[in-house]
């Protein structure tokens, strides 16, 4: 089977020549006759209307949708590392409204089980009592974790977000795979898809009377709103993710945006006066739901694992004090243990009294000394799942074992028999996928999402369907993976359009969401400011020296324009702190032929200073805040992504082909520049993206001008260097303007350094950062100037008053204008300290929290 | 027996301890065979959030936290109990042990059902390589229970050497087993993972031993220390306490703090702090006998 996608796809005739679902299992979209079904009839037609050149035009926009909104996905251990971007299927899984009836009513008696098994377990624990579920198979699970035994829950509702893995049985019934209980991740990515799709092919969308996902989201937050602890409506919601290294980081960000949360990490949070805080720039906001994306026994080093510095110290007791809810409530990993899948037909009749409208696939534990003699038996033909947290871990498909791996696995089952659970084999139905022109059937998986409301659960009609992207059985493991698919439930009657803005839902203030910049935000957006002016500066730089190096080189001469060229390359090295270079040892060589040191700053992905490493620098700190970013800024991040894999990649050796690539990236650039400007709020987050701008700008400005300026050349040396410092600091046609008659280094003075109306003056900068450092948040107990504001304040003055005349004068004997290199130096040293300074007042996060514990053994008991 | 326990537990930090949040197992509990007459626990500086829960074994936890800076984290528990020695069972006279553990599986009373969290691997007392063979030689097929557990203690006392320095709270069983050294803390993990590996219910016991002085000499202030050993579930009567430490079956100079399945859930005080720099530890604990009145 895994052949099939390394040979090319023949063109076919009609979209499904190559429709052949293996006759043992169930398909969606053919009948075991070999007929289409007839709610899938109109896609098909519309699919075969677009004809080859329609659809790889919408395979390309949606590759271009995805790619835009930067969905991705990561995968753990992938070298690729983070932001892979995701899959999507054009087609998708559709289900006839009927259908899904009868699927939601078993959902939802599912989820109200599922939670009152939880009750019970962290509760009276009558089902183990009673034996209707082995006391040894809850208690070995590591996610039944004792700290939260008797702690109550908000509104008696643990299991507020739910999952359930689905497939089609070759009865045509549709059977559990699995359960999700824990954060069930994927409703974003369902979301996405939905948004793609319906942009990539509106007329079909609109024809079918699709149901509408918005509702559920709009569930999602009613429910959050009635979790809250207090219970008006300033109440908080914060997301809780891992942070940018987790494999769904990007739906953690993209879920917080779309339903107005703040998402933070376990070290934006404290704990105290027994409550949950975020910790903002000016002060501490009260936090009374967390919507968690952190697997529980990592939320608190105090009474889960003592080594998670994932979580908050001392939240176990806030949630049990009742002055937070966490949603899903901690400990509910539990119910995803394998095991309890054979088990649940009997819980249901005990605790809901009714039988267990949708089946699970049948499943034994070898805790169980009957199960386990049954188990061992059937080795060979039944599906192993051990009982682990370990999302590594996957499932062992027994019939692809040899002997020796089958004895192996019974050997580590005796050994440990309440760590194995056995499924049966289901072969999972297959439904369409588009690969190439064709259609060809693939097994799919549906996940559907389920949240609770004070009256009972509603699902998300709809879901996300995942399809094996090599055609063989898909693993069903808690990572997601594999090409997704939108699932539509075709409704009979059209549906109202819907957004989560309905103009009659009572709006929460969003107001009171916006100061919520903790340190680490403040830190990232600051950052994310200096990397992109260093890079635009970078560039701007580059095309000047290589400008100078080609085009030049016949005109003028030779000697003159080596001189001006060896400034810049001195000021090259300097900027970008890539010593020696230009400056140190082996300067002579390099000068000579400069080429190989500039390619290398240019290309080289690892060398710090250099072009990539700041891009990367800059693409990941944008990463971290990625839920600050409006979805355009976004969209250039990725650009300029896409353009560092292309420095990188291509292994160019010559700089001109290599100087093509820059255009493009400076003008990436300069957009991320007038994004942040225009479409972010100007709040204290954007004060810090700004304040990192201006002071990178500053700080490569005076450097460039010490470098440049200080020695005092000749003519017509001089004309040269003053041109390129125009030309790099994009002044060039102010200055002709402006000074007509020649070039002199006092006029460019006056226009680089000491003007306040030129964006792209050393004055300016330091007139921005005066400004920002006045207005950044200060706690009320602070009086006068901070240390900041007072380092800007001088740093302007110094440049107010200083005298051109003075500056550009040199000491009689020395070429060199000794007052003008004192007051960069003064002005650069400045600038630096002003970073440090804005560190240690806004982002000195709180170092990490240590755990201690008290011993035994100080003397002989 | 009455004592009068003061247990003081001090950190020194080099720099400013700017927020901590402690969990501390430190009041003795109640139950057949000793009485609590008064439990305090006085933390320095004052906590400005602080709550008693019960955990999921019945031991009382005490949760504080101090939002204001401090160099000097101090902790004393003040505990006065009245100990009666249980009497036991002659160990002859009780089930063999594979009979109980074959009726472990069915109990489902409360403390049955307990029992059976006990008999299964918990972090620090899990299946070491070695520890089941270890635990075969005491309990060779038919024995009684009692005997059996009276057994292993013995040998844990004679063929592991007493080492403070060997060990730390995180030393993995397997290089106890290794080595043969450790101090009361392995040694209760070292039993409990034997009992758990034949299938039978074991559990970590958090407490204080009376220390006495040598004849003729006057006993050392802060001189006794916290301890910890192992019980035994035998059906019908309950838990069943030894120390192989010293080789002896907790009488009347044991007083238990808090029960589970090892150390992890019992900490005597454990804490998550930010800042602090270094820091040094002090640990006191005096046991007086109280008189009569």
């Amino acid at each position: 089977m895994a052949a099939k996608q390394a040979t090319p796809i023949a063109p076919c005739e009609t979209l499904i020549d190559h429709y052949l679902p293996a006759p043992a299992v169930c398909d969606e979209m053919r009948t075991a006759q070999g007929e289409v079904r007839s709610h899938w009839r109109y896609l098909l037609d519309v699919l075969t209307q677009l004809g080859p050149a329609g659809l790889e035009e919408r395979k390309r926009e949606a590759r271009r949708l995805i790619r835009d909104n930067g969905v991705t996905y990561n995968v753990y251990g992938d070298p690729q590392g983070m932001a892979r971007p995701w899959e999507l299927d054009l087609i998708p899984l559709l289900l006839r409204s009927e259908e899904w009836t009868q699927i939601e009513r078993g959902l939802m008696q599912r989820a109200e089980l599922m939670n009152q098994l939880f009750l019970d377990l962290y509760g009276p624990q009558r089902l183990l009592k009673k034996g209707v579920l082995p006391a040894e198979l809850v208690y070995s699970h590591p996610g039944f974790l004792l700290a939260c035994h008797g702690i109550e829950v908000a509104r008696d509702r643990p299991l507020v977000m739910y999952a359930v893995d689905l497939t089609r049985a070759r009865d045509g019934q549709w059977r559990v795979l699995g359960d999700r209980t824990q954060s069930p991740s994927g409703a974003g990515y369902a979301l996405e898809n939905r948004v793609v799709l319906s942009r990539v092919l509106p007329s079909l969308f609109r024809d079918s009377h699709v149901h509408r996902l918005a509702g559920f989201y709009r569930a999602v937050r009613r429910a959050m709103r009635t979790l809250a602890p207090r219970r008006h409506s300033a109440s908080r919601v914060a997301v809780l993710t891992p942070g940018p290294s987790n494999e769904a980081y990007f739906e953690h960000a993209y879920l917080a945006n779309y339903l107005g949360y703040t998402l933070v990490q376990g070290a934006d949070l404290s704990v105290r006066d027994g409550a949950l805080w975020l910790k903002t720039l000016e002060r501490l906001e009260r936090i009374d739901v967390v919507l968690r994306r952190v697997d529980d026994i990592w939320c608190d080093p105090l009474d889960l694992r003592d080594d998670s510095l994932l979580g908050v110290p001392g939240l176990v007791q806030a949630v049990r004090s009742g002055n937070v809810t966490l949603a899903n409530a901690l400990g509910a990993t539990v119910l995803e243990h394998p095991g309890l899948m054979g088990y649940l037909p009997g819980i249901c009749r005990e605790l809901l009294g009714e039988d267990l409208l949708l089946t699970g696939v049948q499943t034994w534990w070898c805790g169980n000394a009957r199960q386990r003699e049954f188990v061992l038996q059937n080795l060979e033909r039944l599906v192993i799942k051990p009982v682990t947290l370990d999302p590594r871990r996957r499932c062992i498909f027994c019939p692809e074992l040899d002997p020796a791996a089958l004895t192996l696995l019974r050997d580590q089952l005796q050994a440990h028999p309440e760590r194995f659970v056995a499924q049966e084999y289901v072969p999972l139905s297959t439904a369409p996928v588009l690969l190439g022109n064709c259609i060809e059937p693939r097994p799919t998986v549906l996940r559907s999402f389920l949240v609770a409301e004070e009256d009972g659960y509603t699902v998300m009609p709809g879901g996300l369907s995942r399809v094996a992207a090599d055609g063989q059985t898909l693993a069903v493991s808690n990572q997601l993976g594999g090409i997704g698919k939108d699932t539509w439930v075709l409704a009979s009657e059209p549906e109202r359009q819907e957004t989560l803005l309905m103009p009659g839902e009572r709006q929460v203030p969003l107001i009171s969401q916006e100061s919520d910049v903790s340190s680490r935000v403040a830190d990232n957006l600051f950052w994310i400011g200096r990397y992109a002016e260093r890079a635009e500066g970078l560039v701007r730089m580059l095309r000047i020296i290589v400008f100078n190096l080609t085009e030049r080189m016949s005109l003028a001469d030779p000697s003159t324009q080596t001189g001006c060229l060896q400034y810049l390359l001195r000021a090259l090295t300097h900027q970008t702190l890539t010593y020696p270079g230009y400056v140190g040892e082996g300067a002579e060589q390099r000068m000579a032929d400069p080429y190989p040191e500039m390619l290398s700053l240019i290309t080289h992905a690892d060398r710090m200073g250099g072009l990539p490493q700041t891009l990367k620098s800059l693409c990941q700190a944008a990463w971290s805040v990625r839920d600050r970013l409006s979805m355009d800024t976004w969209r250039v991040v990725n650009d300029i992504g896409v353009q560092l894999r292309a420095l990188t990649d291509e292994s160019s050796t010559e700089l001109s082909e290599v100087l093509d690539e820059l255009d493009p990236l400076i003008t990436a650039l300069v957009a991320f520049s007038g994004l942040t400007d225009e479409n972010m709020n100007h709040n204290e987050g954007w004060q810090f993206l700004e304040a990192g701008r201006r002071l990178e700008r500053g700080v490569n400005l005076a450097t460039l001008l010490n470098t440049t300026l200080v020695p005092v050349t000749d003519e017509p040396e001089e004309s040269l260097i003053i041109e390129a410092v125009l030309g790099i600091t994009d002044s060039l046609i102010t200055y002709r303007r402006r000074y007509q008659a020649g070039t002199r280094v006092g006029a460019l003075l006056d226009l680089v350094f000491q003007n306040e109306s030129n964006p792209r003056s050393l004055a300016f900068q330091l007139v921005q950062l005066e400004r920002l450092m006045r207005e950044l948040p200060r706690t009320q107990f602070q009086m006068g100037r901070t240390h900041p504001e007072k380092l800007a304040l001088a740093a302007l003055t110094d440049v107010r008053l200083a005298e051109l005349d003075i500056l550009t004068t040199p000491l009689p004997e020395a070429r060199m204008r000794q007052p003008l290199q004192q007051i960069l130096q003064r002005v650069a040293d400045g600038l630096a300290n002003l970073s440090n300074a804005l560190t240690a007042l806004y982002f000195r996060h709180e170092e990490q929290p240590h755990t201690l514990l008290s011993r035994y053994g100080q003397e002989e008991p | 027996m009455k004592y009068r326990i003061t247990h003081v537990t001090r950190y020194r930090y080099s720099e400013p301890v700017s927020l901590c949040h402690n969990q501390a197992h430190l009041k003795p509990r109640s139950h057949k065979g000793q009485a609590v007459a008064r439990d305090q626990i006085k933390i320095e500086p004052w906590p400005a959030v602080s709550r008693e829960h019960r955990d999921f074994f019945g031991n009382r936890v005490n949760y504080f936290a101090i939002q204001q800076a401090h160099e000097v984290l101090e902790v004393t528990a003040l505990s006065e109990v009245e100990v009666t020695p249980a009497a036991l069972p002659p160990g002859h006279t009780t089930p063999a042990w594979e009979e109980v553990r074959d009726q472990l599986r069915h109990s489902s009373e409360q403390t049955g059902l307990h029992a059976r969290l006990f008999a299964l691997e918990s972090p620090s007392a899990g299946f070491a390589p070695g520890v089941r063979e270890y635990a075969t030689a005491s309990f060779r097929p038919g024995r009684p229970l009692l005997e059996g557990a009276q057994d292993l203690m013995g040998r844990i006392h004679g063929e592991f050497a007493y080492d403070p320095h060997f060990t730390t709270v995180a030393t993995p069983l397997a290089e106890v087993m290794r080595h043969r050294r450790g101090v009361c803390q392995d040694f209760a993990h070292l039993a409990i993972a034997c009992l758990r590996s034949l299938g039978l219910a074991a559990r970590y016991v958090s407490g204080y031993l009376e220390t006495l002085p040598p004849p003729g000499q006057s006993k050392l202030q802060g001189a006794d220390a916290s301890h910890a050993w192992f019980a035994v579930y035998l059906p019908r009567f309950g838990w069943v306490d030894f120390d192989p430490t010293n080789d002896q079956v907790p009488a009347e100079q044991h007083v238990t703090t808090a029960v589970g399945r090892d150390y992890n859930d019992v900490t005597p005080l454990k804490g998550v702090f930010y800042g602090g720099g270094e820091h040094q530890l002090e640990v006191a604990v005096d046991m007086e006998r109280v008189a009569d009145q």
